[in-house]
């Protein structure tokens, strides 16, 4: 099961999604309030927390009657899965956590590498764009022009994420911390960073190995935050050798 | 003719123009840019990222939206971000992205061309201090509403009995359907014992919504049982209704009612005996045990509270085993059902009675509530009706 982070939808896998597909069964899901997701199903509330989210997963889970999966999430979703499979671990064979970060607030000796003006810097920096944010993403023209199916699933997705929406899951997203649940994992768990990520750098990555037992840390010499897009060959190799791993 | 040379524009464009390697590292920037930034090209070029040069919050919504878009997309136009200029300045900018590829597709660099957009943000957040600022007024008048509108349900709910008491070997029902949330409407009902297995019932409407009306309401409502009482004669009750009201519509506020009022005999083989009297109310409507429907004459009299001394008549009925009474205010009748105006009226009313009949008055008032649902925005005015049947 792969999971998507804040920001974009499960259109994030779309490079690594037919290496793993060839023998492995993928879902793929938006989280609520992201992509093609149902707005009737918005709760502020609910969605307020990480909790909402990984209760979503664990509904996935039960909905599909699934067997333990090998959950992938990216960036934030990363926590939602280390929550989800602390609340029910036998819905898990493994986890694997891309660009993972615990709490991106420094707090006393730790280095989540922003302070809390950097994330209300960040929430302005959303308002700004959600002013023209459908205008802004709607004409986007694809480098696709042969799958023109790509455009509208990326332009009807990016023009449906709701201000609102996206601005709860940012808070959601950021001012969590979710430190204290790593040790409480209980199943075979991969750490893949890259080398450069502004958003959860190795420091970030080397903590969460710190504290998840027996957890694996691998670094992909790969710029950003998004590995599945920069450097989707190798993140896939590592996915599968892990896969492997845990069958 | 005016000569200018592509090197030339490049660097002293009126934007900032900036290309990276895939992994951000900027390998070739314009002078425009670096004298918006304050840098030196050799601090830069093969130095530093693009997202080095952006804000820590800009630089979160870099990696989270922006990079990925470009990645999928190949390009990106117009995201607001801003720059961290050298001296630690902010500068509001707009950045659109294209990557280019080689002649076998892939991808090569990123190109980047930066507006300077500091009257442009200034505007744009001016637009969203006044969304915000309209946004929270929404709230605050939705929050109102919704004191309001619990306000008035309560008050509403005061006027109206909680559960209608069930008479031996009856089956009574009412129901009754605001036309809208944020008034309290004037319609009112009631059934009650009187001793001996005769019991009193009344439905009515006091004119006009709102507070003052929902005052005459309780005041009529009350009335009504106190001179039941008195003197349960139906015309004499009306008449006492009269002489209270009529005193109210002398002060500043003229309401007056239309009111139908009824006693029910005890309880004998043949059915109930049904006494009743109305003051310019809508006739009752009668479904028979047989199937038909018919209106009894209860109306004729005059309005209630308008004029002193006032005279009703009463008339007396047997309402039979399966017969079923029912009682109405014209919010019913006069509900709207087409854009030209046109009314629902007693003709289809008594339509719509002939058509369920025969049917007792827990199924006759679920019908009934079935069609004031129907009727939607068309319920100008608040309507209740009660039904009534002896059981067979």
């Amino acid at each position: 099961m792969l999971a998507h982070g804040f920001g974009c939808d499960q259109n994030m896998w779309r490079r690594i999604v037919p290496s793993l597909a060839v023998d492995h069964r993928v879902v793929l899901f938006d989280h609520v309030g992201s992509g093609r997701s149902d707005p009737a199903a918005w709760d502020a509330d609910r969605y307020a927390s990480l909790s909402g989210y990984a209760e979503d997963v664990l509904e996935i889970c039960r909905e599909l009657a699934l067997p333990p999966v090998t959950f992938v999430g990216h960036s934030v979703a990363s926590m939602i899965g280390v929550l989800a499979a602390n609340r029910e671990p036998d819905r898990f064979a493994a986890l694997a956590l891309i660009t993972p970060s615990p709490c991106y607030i420094d707090d006393g000796t730790y280095r989540g590498g922003f302070s809390r003006a950097d994330i209300d810097e960040l929430l302005e920096s959303l308002d700004s764009n959600y002013l023209g944010w459908s205008a802004t993403m709607a004409p986007v023209i694809m480098g696709n022009p042969d799958r023109p199916e790509l455009g509208e699933d990326l332009t009807n997705s990016f023009c449906r994420t709701d201000p609102a929406m996206a601005s709860v899951f940012a808070r959601a997203t950021f001012l969590s911390d979710n430190r204290a649940d790593l040790a409480a994992v209980s199943v075979p768990t991969l750490i893949l960073q890259c080398s450069h990520d502004a958003i959860a750098p190795p420091e970030v990555g080397s903590y969460v190995r710190q504290h998840i037992r027996g957890s694996r840390l691998v670094t992909l010499a790969a710029t950003g935050h998004c590995p599945q897009l920069s450097a989707p060959e190798a993140t896939a190799a590592a996915l599968r050798e892990f896969l492997e791993e845990v069958r | 003719m005016l000569e200018d040379s592509a090197d030339d524009l490049y660097e002293n464009a009126p934007c900032g123009n900036l290309s990276t390697l895939l992994d951000g590292t900027i390998a070739r920037i314009n002078r425009t840019l670096l004298g918006w930034l304050g840098y030196g090209r050799d601090e830069v070029v093969g130095r530093l990222r693009f997202s080095d040069l952006l804000t820590v919050g800009g630089k979160i919504y870099y990696e989270t939206h922006y990079a990925p878009l470009l990645s999928l997309q190949g390009e990106v136009g117009g995201v607001a971000l801003d720059l961290r200029a050298k001296d630690g300045r902010k500068l509001p900018v707009l950045v659109t992205s294209a990557v280019k590829t080689g002649d076998d597709g892939r991808p090569l660099l990123i190109r980047t061309t930066v507006y300077d957009a500091r009257d442009r943000r200034a505007y744009e957040e001016e637009l969203l201090r006044a969304r915000r600022a309209a946004e929270a007024a929404e709230r605050a008048a939705h929050e109102d509403r919704q004191r309001l509108q619990k306000l008035v349900e309560g008050l509403q709910r005061s006027l109206l009995p909680q559960q209608l008491p069930v008479p031996p070997a009856m089956d009574v029902a009412a129901h009754y359907q605001a036309a809208s949330a944020d008034e309290v409407g004037g319609d009112f009902y009631d059934l009650f014992p009187l001793g001996g297995d005769r019991w009193g019932f009344f439905l009515g409407d006091v004119c006009g919504k709102g507070v003052e009306a929902a005052a005459v309401t309780a005041l009529a409502r009350y009335t009504l049982r106190a001179a039941t009482v008195y003197d349960p004669d139906p015309a004499q009750v009306l008449s006492n209704l009269n002489t209270v009201l009529y005193q109210e519509y002398l002060s500043d506020d003229h309401r007056f009612c239309t009111v139908v009022f009824g006693i029910l005999g005890p309880a004998t083989t043949e059915g109930r005996c049904l006494t009743v009297t109305g003051g310019g109310h809508p006739p009752a409507l009668l479904l028979t045990a047989a199937g038909t429907a018919e209106y009894v004459p209860t109306s004729g009299g005059p309005l209630v509270g308008m004029l002193p001394g006032l005279q009703f008549t009463t008339h007396t009925y047997l309402l039979r085993p399966a017969d079923t009474l029912i009682v109405y205010t014209d919010g019913l009748t006069d509900a709207r059902i087409d854009d030209a105006n046109g009314r629902y009226s007693h003709e289809a009313l008594l339509e719509f009675a002939a058509s369920i009949a025969p049917a007792s008055a827990t199924a006759a008032v679920a019908s009934l509530a079935g069609l004031l649902a129907g009727f939607g925005a068309g319920l100008d005015d608040d309507a209740a009706v009660m039904a009534l049947t002896v059981t067979p």
